[in-house]
């Protein structure tokens, strides 16, 4: 993160320090420096900037993770319908091709910001800085960032969001919290989509899915919900309604939040504890 | 497969760092990462060579250093290490809200370098 004070030696790396930028000669005769940097802090540094200018502008910013098709969209869709009234939101969409989501929350009468990745698997923080670019953030309240469908590289890139929230449809199977601890393990909240199908799917535990989740040592809580049949969708709202209150306070005394998955030195510019 | 990005920014790093110490030659590039990082060390050392082909750090070998995942238990207080990466309970008492002290660093530890003075420390 920053290379001046110190922030980026945590309890769980400080064992690994020698003194810190010191040249040292191998034993074998040439120069040896220490670094001890985080190998993503090009995208970390971005995601602070990231951040800021989301806290700026008093904006609550979430991250959407997910596999493919489990029900990102649509639950945007539902949400827009239900809070566009209470919230002024705007959703950047994160595809390898097309426009196809932007245009389903656009026809929301949401303004929708999509990036085409190419093949980059994962948004980074970089990415999400050129969409901010093209976003107004003074207009908005609530940024919603619907990443790559993909269950492993986007856990890894901080965006400068506040909140990760991974979905889990229940065609999907109870035990991929386990089988994608990082990802799951990332999220501050665990989404259970299309749970109308649980009456015709008779190999999905919800229960079994929420263990699997604290084998992760994440508290994050669970909800279920069907989007589409517009049930469950309440306590989603509440959930919403709470980050949005509590991100207004924490601003309100120049602090602000970070996802439960945190480079470690901008736990240390927060004063955050980063980890349940 | 996200390791050949995480390679070029490392790659960015390793040339700030060497053009700090007015470094000709990069020789060894050591890694410390963690099994919650999210990169897998095997395809690092896949991607290196294509992230710093015709760079200073081409002929570099790369060093990673895998790390154990440490907890520490929020209800008796011990510290254990993880058996697997799903399965993040207290060794002692099984219990799963516990506190990770380390496995997830994806950490660039240090560079051994080629200078031509030994007077130059890191101004970070």
């Amino acid at each position: 993160m920053c290379d001046t004070c110190g922030c980026n030696v945590t309890n769980g790396n400080r064992h690994l320090l020698q003194p810190a930028g010191k040249l040292e000669k191998t034993a074998d005769g040439k120069s040896a420096v220490t670094v001890l940097q985080s190998l993503l802090s090009e995208n970390d540094h971005q995601a602070l900037h990231n951040r800021q200018h989301f806290d700026q502008h008093g904006v609550l910013a979430i991250n959407l993770m997910s596999s493919p098709g489990s029900g990102k969209t649509a639950l945007l869709e539902a949400t827009i319908d239900a809070l566009a009234g209470r919230y002024r939101i705007a959703v950047i969409e994160g595809d390898l091709e097309t426009e196809n989501d932007a245009e389903r929350i656009r026809a929301r009468g949401v303004t929708a910001i999509q990036i085409a990745t190419g093949s980059a698997c994962h948004l980074d923080a970089h990415m999400v800085h050129d969409a901010l670019h093209r976003l107004n953030l003074a207009d908005y309240d609530l940024v919603f960032i619907e990443n790559v469908g993909n269950l492993v590289c986007p856990a890894s890139f901080d965006l400068g969001h506040h909140h990760n929230i991974t979905l889990l449809s229940v065609t999907e199977g109870d035990d991929k919290p386990a089988k994608y601890p990082i990802m799951f393990r990332a999220a501050d909240l665990m989404l259970l989509t299309k749970t109308d199908l649980l009456a015709v799917l008779d190999d999905f535990e919800p229960q079994k899915a929420e263990q699997c989740l604290r084998q992760l040592a994440n508290p994050a809580p669970m909800l279920s919900l069907s989007a589409t049949r517009q049930q469950g969708l309440e306590a989603w709202f509440d959930w919403l309604d709470d980050a949005i209150a509590s991100h207004r306070q924490r601003l309100e005394q120049g602090e602000t939040v970070l996802p439960k998955i945190q480079s470690d030195g901008a736990r240390w510019h927060t004063g955050e504890a980063g980890h349940p | 497969m996200h390791e050949l990005s995480v390679c070029q920014s490392l790659l960015g790093q390793i040339e700030l760092t060497a053009r700090q110490h007015h470094a000709s030659r990069v020789h060894r590039v050591s890694l410390k990462i963690g099994p919650l990082s999210g990169v897998e060390p095997q395809l690092l050392q896949q991607a290196f060579p294509i992230a710093v082909a015709g760079s200073i750090a081409e002929t570099a070998t790369l060093d990673i250093e895998l790390l154990p995942i440490r907890l520490e238990c929020r209800q008796c207080g011990a510290e254990s290490e993880a058996a697997a990466a799903n399965q993040l309970i207290c060794g002692q008492c099984g219990h799963w809200q516990t506190r990770l002290l380390s496995g997830d660093e994806m950490l660039l530890a240090s560079l051994e370098l080629d200078r031509p003075t030994d007077e130059q420390t890191v101004n970070g």
